[in-house]
């Protein structure tokens, strides 16, 4: 398939390293940017993701925050009306719910409810996603429930390329964004990324494998093990497609409906509970673009309705690569 | 720490009665179906004008809960003229346009204490000479984000005026059923930071605490909670039958301390007003009600509207949904 790197110089970077340096460039590119966060400073972060933003640009501008989420997302509010651009970090995911009335009631809501009077130019990085063996509430993924927050955009890259792309792309949003770092991925997920300035656009997908039978759609960790699944089906001549989603929302509504339509056939894989998922959302905007596309019936492959399990359960829960070959399997079966 | 003069007083008391002749043509114009829901002004009158005028409104911002906006009028026209087109329900009530540093109504009750909390923040990063003022009532105090915002505030000093406006009751939970606390302004002592407590129904000593509290921000001492006591004197909105709890004996002892009546001796005894003056600022302040009430229902809104600042550019989602919007609608005009 066609590189769009093959032409830039480029550095290999775990994604922790392309967000550490994302962040770097882009306080240095404009100074209202600020980080604000638990940890964030003099800790560069519990997993390093900030390391080095308080040695270079001060306390002013990197800020440790008493541990307060509410308080975390409802001042990014205020900086941002103050002409500032905050980027807020979350410890991880699951403390959110400390922060759900700001982040659903206000961040959201800004522009919406003072009809563009402000640019709400919020983003709010947080870590999520299993795998890890974390104590609890540190892997749920959340994103459904963000997502059915109108006002809210959400990116959740899965390479270190997107890492920046779109963390970049972010923080020059004017609209808020929730920028979901998986866990795994920090150090798990590692490739080229372009030297200097890289931006990758809120709401275009990528294609992420080539094919032609089927396509996996996914989106952040899911997406690499989408891709192994692809590439062990092809070593047995099939040939699988995966659509990476890089943002929830916007949704890139076209991308989904030319790969289904193509293939004809396809599975979604999330790691969130598989009622009110967000594979729900993409299967019926599957049945909205190209229902009569469709050869087989959508597959999902999801956690299961549980809260996020305790580590000696989780890998019975967070998709691997088995139960998205066997839904492959299974869906091309079928007549 | 300086004493409005009284020529300010004199202003003050414009402002005061304004609030309350429109409050009251507010709450008939509900009850005849021309207006949502309305929260009157009856007793907040002292607190929240004599607040603003301590401030400096080019530089200063103020973070409303939602009774207050008939009482900024020292921000400009433009603030009854939004907040009637926020009373029909018209999506440009939000907008409180530039340059004006006030934002809109909150009605997610101590929410907007940490947005005050980050605007202070943020003009000090910006080098910027103001403060935020934050009004919220003895009941959003028992939120988180009222500890959150304070706690943070004093941590980061920021120039952010914490009034809470103790008008003894939330809907009809009394003061007593929200904190087991002497005052409100003793829980500044967990925040590190001054907690005055005043007679909200005396202008002067409001605006004087405001201004203090002002000055310290400014001189870099950091964040004060103002707690000023009131009693509400009339229902907490129009969906509200104050009768079922409010003693009747605490309402008339209280309406014998009304600010307005208060306000008004003091400057008849210095001969700054009289009836006339009297009459003629509520009549001023009807006519200025209704100009702004027709220009807000002669504001144009178009259905589509409703998606419209969501994001500063559609999503391929809001295209399709403002596309079948559209359709619909000229479906109905045929």
């Amino acid at each position: 398939m066609e590189n769009p790197l093959e032409d830039v110089a480029t550095s290999d970077l775990t994604m922790l390293q392309a967000i550490n340096e994302t962040l770097h460039a882009e306080m240095a590119r404009d100074d209202r940017v600020v980080v604000l966060g638990e940890d964030v400073a003099r800790n560069g972060g519990v997993f390093r993701a900030t390391e080095g933003l308080f040695e270079k640009f001060g306390e002013q501008r990197v800020v440790d925050t008493p541990i307060s989420e509410a308080v975390i997302a409802g001042a990014t509010v205020g900086l941002a009306i103050a002409g500032l651009v905050p980027v807020a970090e979350i410890q991880f995911l699951g403390f959110s719910y400390q922060a759900m009335h700001q982040l659903a009631g206000q961040v959201a809501r800004l522009r919406y409810r003072t009809q563009g009077r402000f640019d709400p130019s919020i983003t709010i990085r947080a870590p999520f996603g299993g795998g890890v063996r974390t104590p609890e509430l540190h892997s749920d993924s959340l994103e459904a429930q963000f997502a059915n927050m109108a006002g809210l955009k959400i990116a959740m890259p899965a390479t270190a390329a997107d890492a920046k792309g779109l963390l970049a792309a972010s923080i020059r949003e004017p609209d808020p964004v929730l920028f979901l770092e998986p866990l795994r991925g920090y150090r798990g997920i590692r490739g080229d990324v372009p030297d200097g300035e890289h931006l990758v656009p809120l709401g275009v997908a990528r294609t992420a494998r080539e094919g032609d039978d089927i396509v996996i759609i996914a989106w952040s960790y899911q997406v690499e093990l989408a891709c192994r699944a692809a590439d062990t089906l092809r070593s047995e001549g099939l040939s699988v497609r995966v659509l990476d989603l890089r943002t929830i929302v916007p949704l890139d509504i076209e991308a989904i409906a030319t790969a289904v339509s193509h293939c004809g056939r396809a599975v979604v894989v999330q790691e969130s509970c598989e009622t009110g998922g967000f594979a729900s959302e993409v299967i019926a905007t599957i049945s909205d673009e190209c229902f009569w596309d469709l050869e087989a019936p959508v597959a999902r492959v999801s956690g299961y309705d549980v809260p996020y399990p305790v580590g000696m359960l989780e890998d019975h829960y967070v998709p691997d690569e088995a139960r998205i070959i066997a839904a492959v399997r299974h869906t091309l079966e079928l007549a | 720490m300086t004493s409005p003069s009284n020529a300010q007083l004199r202003e003050i008391l414009v402002d005061m009665v304004m609030a309350r002749t429109q409050s009251g043509r507010l709450w008939n114009l509900q009850r005849q179906g021309q207006v949502g829901t309305v929260a009157p002004i009856d007793g907040h009158e002292a607190t929240i004008v004599a607040a603003v005028h301590a401030l400096e409104t080019e530089h200063d911002w103020v973070a409303p809960q939602y009774r207050e906006p008939l009482a900024l009028r020292r921000y400009g026209p433009e603030i009854l003229e939004r907040f009637m087109l926020y009373s029909l329900g018209h999506p440009a009530g939000g907008h409180i346009p530039e340059p004006i540093r006030v934002l809109p109504n909150q009605i997610s009750l101590g929410t907007q204490i940490p947005h005050a909390v980050g605007i202070a923040w943020g003009m000090t990063l910006r080098s910027e000479p103001g403060v935020a003022l934050v009004f919220f009532g003895d009941g959003s105090s028992s939120e988180g984000d009222f500890y959150e915002a304070g706690n943070l505030a004093g941590v980061l000093n920021a120039p952010v005026v914490m009034l809470c406006v103790n008008n003894q009751w939330a809907i009809s939970t009394p003061v007593h059923q929200q904190t087991a606390a002497e005052s409100f302004a003793a829980k500044a002592a967990g925040f590190g930071i001054p907690g005055i407590k005043v007679d909200g129904n005396d202008a002067a000593a409001v605006y004087d605490a405001v201004d203090e509290a002002r000055s310290r921000a400014l001189a870099g001492k950091g964040p004060t909670l103002v707690e000023a006591v009131i009693y509400r004197l009339g229902a907490h909105t129009t969906a509200d039958d104050p009768t079922r709890y409010v003693p009747p004996e605490d309402l008339e002892a209280a309406r014998r301390n009304d600010p307005i009546l208060r306000l008004r001796s003091q400057l008849e005894e210095l001969g700054l007003w009289d009836d006339d003056a009297q009459a003629a600022t509520e009549a001023e302040a009807m006519d200025l009600l209704d100009k702004a009430l027709d220009a807000a229902k002669a504001m144009p809104l178009s259905p589509d509207a409703v998606l419209d600042h969501c994001f500063s550019a559609d999503t391929q989602r809001l295209e399709r949904q403002r596309a079948d919007l559209l359709e619909a609608g000229q479906r109905e005009d045929r």
